[in-house]
């Protein structure tokens, strides 16, 4: 049930307890109480809109960045990178295999303020070996869904 | 002179498509929700198509092989084997077909001489009646009722078996009922065409789309039946590829010659595209069917209990993606009903005429729709029944 229910709501957050009960043949009552649950144990962390932020009329740059940072005794990357993630120009931070260690997605009004960010914030912080910033120019799918906007149903509207 | 008597007798009297005369009306309005689509609301999973196109840029633009391409018939032989249970050879037993109608019209046109008779149930998918005319064979329904959850009875084939019959076809999970054969029915059916020498034509094209944790039979899981069996399934519904065009049939080579003969002289061969379409799709089918079973489960159990909640009885459909709900309660005929309510509530679904006089009193709703739509219409569909 928990993950048919988290499916669901992978798809669309927005979906009602009564329709969820109904898909899942169970009663509402329960969708509920689930949801609540997962809430208060913090599996469901939030609810938000995933935005096409290139249609939105507002000045936001988005960089990508690779950051390498030496591991500490004992906390190994955590310390650092929860002090990365705890800017608010952070808006996702993951330990990385491969070449660097954080991959940070950063958001802020301009070119300007993401340099000084980087320059100012992360580079300075104990342990933050090298940065590599990539600047986000569009985007064409996020959170699995597409950008461009689905084109119309084109099937007949009856058929054998 | 009516210049149409010049042409052939047996498909001019053919009737019209009870589907089609709907398509008719509801293609005069705007904005209809529609719940009368017969195919996945799913486009085709990208990995698939991207597999046609790479083909195109490779240059497979010529013929295949009459029966298709050798390497697909043995995937598609491996497939049955594993999901269906029938053993085929793929280089004299496979053949794939531009949809499943076409390999059932090749199979009935290499089966029937003028006047042999071939059983089928309603209601059901609108071709066969007149593909069994096309092939100058007769016609003879078989009625399913909804007292048993439209499941087909032996006593029901008995009544209409004669020493005429050649064929019976069988189509669960049904379209336009959703019902689904449990083993023993499966295996009681087999009996009676063994009983009665007929071949079996099997229409399996919603094989995978079983709900409740029911699993599909196969008439192909019958080794006795085996000799006796035409079986027929494809890409359109499960993997959502009704614009590809593309199925298979699965018989006994002493068969089979004879169908491949009427495929090869009638269509050469299947889309090359398509057929390196369908390679693709046999790489890993259970990944790329597996979300939209998803889907259409919980789609299926929103409208039953949408319908239940609206006082509108239904027998909850075990398969396929159409519901059959029993609207005599409301005192108007299916046409009365589906027309009174596209023009109500702009909500299209199919009376259930068109799939068979039998179906009188039903209608098809398909739930191969996004939720939105769904929502939209079982909401209007409850208001409207309110105001009978």
């Amino acid at each position: 049930m928990v993950e048919e229910l988290l499916d669901i709501l992978r798809n669309n957050a927005k979906e009602s307890p009564e329709t969820i009960a109904r898909m899942l043949g169970v009663a509402p009552g329960e969708v509920e109480a689930s949801i609540a649950k997962l809430e208060r144990e913090g599996v469901i962390r939030g609810w938000q809109a995933i935005i096409n932020e290139d249609l939105v009329p507002h000045e936001t740059v988005t960089a990508v960045i690779e950051v390498r940072v030496t591991p500490e005794r004992e906390g190994g990357f955590n310390r650092v990178a929860e002090r990365v993630s705890k800017f608010r120009e952070v808006k996702a931070a993951y330990l990385m295999s491969g070449a660097y260690d954080l991959l940070l997605f950063v958001s802020a009004d301009n070119l300007l303020s993401v340099a000084r960010f980087v320059s100012e914030k992360l580079s300075t912080i104990h342990g933050v070996l090298s940065t590599a910033t990539h600047f986000q120019l569009k985007t064409y799918k996020q959170n699995g869904v597409l950008m461009a906007k689905p084109a119309e149903d084109e099937r007949l509207p009856v058929s054998p | 002179m009516d210049p149409r008597q010049r042409l052939a007798r047996h498909i001019v009297d053919l009737p019209r498509s009870g589907i089609r005369e709907f398509f008719d009306i509801v293609s005069t309005r705007q904005g209809v929700v529609s719940l009368a689509i017969g195919e996945p609301d799913f486009d085709t999973p990208w990995h698939i198509r991207e597999a046609a196109m790479f083909s195109l840029e490779q240059g497979a633009t010529h013929y295949t092989g009459n029966a298709g391409l050798l390497s697909l018939r043995r995937a598609i032989a491996d497939y049955v084997k594993a999901n269906f249970g029938g053993d085929y050879d793929p280089a004299s037993e496979v053949l794939v077909t531009v949809g499943a109608s076409e390999g059932l019209d090749c199979a009935l046109r290499a089966l029937l001489n003028p006047g042999d008779e071939v059983l089928y149930h309603e209601p059901c998918f609108v071709s066969y009646a007149p593909e069994i005319a096309m092939a100058h064979g007769v016609p003879v329904p078989v009625e399913t009722h909804p007292d048993d959850g439209f499941r087909l009875s032996v006593e029901a084939l008995e009544a209409k078996v004669t020493p005429r019959t050649k064929a019976l076809i069988v189509n669960f999970p049904n379209n336009p009922t959703g019902a689904v054969l449990d083993r023993a029915e499966v295996e009681a059916i087999a009996d009676f065409a063994i009983r009665h020498d007929l071949i079996v034509c099997s229409d399996e094209i919603y094989a995978e789309l079983t709900w409740g944790g029911r699993k599909h039979v196969s008439f192909a899981s019958i080794p006795a039946l085996r000799d006796r069996l035409v079986l027929l399934h494809g890409y359109s519904k499960a993997w959502a590829m009704t614009g590809f065009r593309m199925a298979y049939v699965c018989a006994p080579k002493w068969m089979m010659d004879t169908i491949l003969k009427i495929h090869q002289y009638a269509i050469m061969c299947a889309s090359t595209a398509s057929q390196h379409a369908a390679l693709e799709a046999m790489r890993k089918p259970a990944e790329d069917m597996a979300p939209m079973l998803r889907a259409y489960e919980r789609r299926r159990n929103f409208l039953s209990a949408a319908f239940a909640d609206a006082g509108i009885p239904m027998h909850t459909p075990a398969g396929a993606f159409y519901a059959f709900p029993d609207i005599r309660r409301f005192g108007l005929t299916s046409r009365e009903f589906a027309v009174r309510l596209l023009d109500a509530e702009n909500v299209a679904v199919v009376p259930g005429t068109a799939f068979g006089a039998c179906g009188e009193g039903f209608v098809r709703c398909s739930y191969a729709t996004g939720m939105e739509q769904l929502k939209l219409a079982a909401e209007r569909i409850a208001r409207f029944v309110n105001t009978l």
